[in-house]
């Protein structure tokens, strides 16, 4: 399929009406269907990507107990005070086990709630076949579609599903605190690398320089283009150092839409995002296909018999996934909505 | 992940000026366990920030938990700026200490249960897995 299907749920129809016209309920059911890549969110999503864009995207992540919510709430606050209105989307983690959530991103934002120029949103991550990368993606450009300044999206940094959240934003806040010594220097390169602005929150204790000090070697080692990644202290509780906060990422914003290497970084973002979201797609169907006729399940027999080495297992799956999809059997072109 | 199997959605709030919030914490954690999203939002929830986070989340249950007898002039508020928002096809509950005097009103005001101190948290599950409506 070259162009996107038109648009033709009137479900799908009556929720981009109302997105476009300001209901902030049409926006909220909009966001369920994106969540669960329905039919109609994939309908609302290819209507309304021509209206995104305007939007500062804002990824905000680090560690678990880094205080990225309170970092969160503390920059949307000070975005207000600036005049602008604020879509927040917190992601916390699924249980592995029962499949639930408790997302209690809200408790720290509680003065924000009846706001009218904010919105926020929790989303579970769901731990399924990179669809926290699709679905934050997706809920970004409805939020960014809907009109707000500024969308800010929070998440768990251990993962590749949170960093390519990370990446959907067009500026990613990496944060950290100076009780996490040890843990910038393990940091890993990746991590470093698709940050640019780097916050050492809770500065109010002590080791915070000695953090700004590891961060800015490791920050020596690492590649960077043009963008030169600030480090910033910031105690969020307090409101400090988030002013300084907003004026880096309004640089940064600055810097991606008009520098003269904008479009080139705007290309590249848009590749992260096509690459990323296929990388998902492909990850699903194979994985449906190599369970359809039972050929994982034999595979993973045999290697766990060690009567056959990994390698050569993992070979034949992809031989059986093609054949699957020779077969003609749910091929990556003609998939539903997710099953 | 079939239709059917996508999480149920559900907002635990705390109306009022309760000091504790244990029981609401015990019950959304068997929520969660029972594998549905729970969304907690702490106590000193003033009925409009309750009517607004159900609103953003888009959720399909409500639970309202309060201690302080302020039930049945609280609820009522919620009630009102959740209708005042549109919010009309959420499924909700009550919970907390609510004198079996009261229940009858509080039913009458459109909640389907009242959950008191000694619940099962399975009854809880039960009842909002046979009840929340439907989504995407």
């Amino acid at each position: 399929m070259d162009v996107p299907a038109p648009v033709t749920d009137p479900a799908a129809i009556a929720l981009v009406e109302g997105i476009v016209r300001g209901d902030r309920r049409a926006l909220a059911r909009a966001l369920t269907h994106v969540e669960a890549d329905s039919t109609v969110g994939r309908q609302v999503l290819a209507a309304l990507y021509s209206r995104t864009g305007r939007a500062q995207t804002i990824g905000i992540t680090g560690s678990a107990g880094t205080g990225k919510s309170t970092l969160a709430g503390a920059l949307a606050r000070e975005e207000r005070r600036r005049g602008r209105s604020v879509g927040i989307i917190a992601v916390d983690p699924s249980s592995p086990f029962s499949h639930g959530a408790i997302l209690g991103d809200r408790i720290r934002m509680q003065d924000l709630t009846a706001d009218g120029g904010v919105f926020m949103r929790s989303m579970a991550s769901r731990g399924n076949l990179g669809g926290l990368s699709e679905s934050a993606g997706g809920a970004i450009d409805v939020l960014d579609a809907a009109g707000f300044d500024v969308v800010l999206v929070e998440t768990v940094g251990a993962g590749q599903d949170e960093v390519e959240v990370a990446n959907a934003a067009g500026t990613t806040v990496l944060v950290t605190t100076p009780a996490a010594g040890d843990e910038i220097q393990s940091m890993k390169a990746g991590l470093m690398e698709v940050a640019q602005i780097m916050v050492v929150n809770k500065s109010d204790l002590a080791g915070a320089d000695s953090a700004v000090a590891q961060l800015r070697s490791l920050l020596a080692i690492a590649e960077h283009g043009a963008w030169e990644p600030p480090i910033l202290k910031v105690t969020a509780r307090a409101g400090e150092g988030v002013a300084d906060l907003v004026d880096a990422i309004d640089r940064h914003q600055h810097h991606i839409r008009a520098s003269e290497h904008a479009p080139e970084e705007r290309r590249m973002l848009a590749e992260r995002q096509v690459v990323a979201l296929a990388r998902a797609a492909l990850h699903r169907e194979a994985l449906i296909a190599a369970n359809a006729n039972g050929a994982l399940a034999a595979l993973v027999d045999d290697v766990a018999r060690r009567t056959r080495d990994p390698r050569s297992a993992a070979e034949a799956l992809l031989r059986a996934i093609r054949s699957a999809w020779a077969s003609g059997t749910r091929g990556p072109e003609e998939r539903g909505p997710r099953p | 992940m079939t239709v059917e199997e996508r999480p149920i959605r559900i907002l635990i709030a705390k109306p009022g000026l309760d000091g504790h919030d244990r029981g609401a914490k015990v019950v959304a954690r068997a929520l969660r366990d029972a594998g549905m999203e729970v969304i907690y939002t702490g106590i000193r929830q003033t009925p409009r920030m309750i009517a607004e986070a159900a609103l953003q989340e888009d959720v399909q249950v409500i639970g309202l938990s309060i201690l302080s007898g302020a039930h049945l002039e609280l609820f009522p508020r919620v009630l009102e700026e959740l209708s005042a928002r549109g919010v009309d096809d959420v499924l909700l509950f009550a919970g907390g200490i609510i004198p079996e005097v009261d229940v009858p009103a509080v039913k009458e005001m459109g909640f389907a249960a009242v959950f008191g101190p000694g619940t099962d948290t399975k009854d809880i599950i039960d009842f909002v897995k046979q009840h929340a409506p439907r989504r995407a």
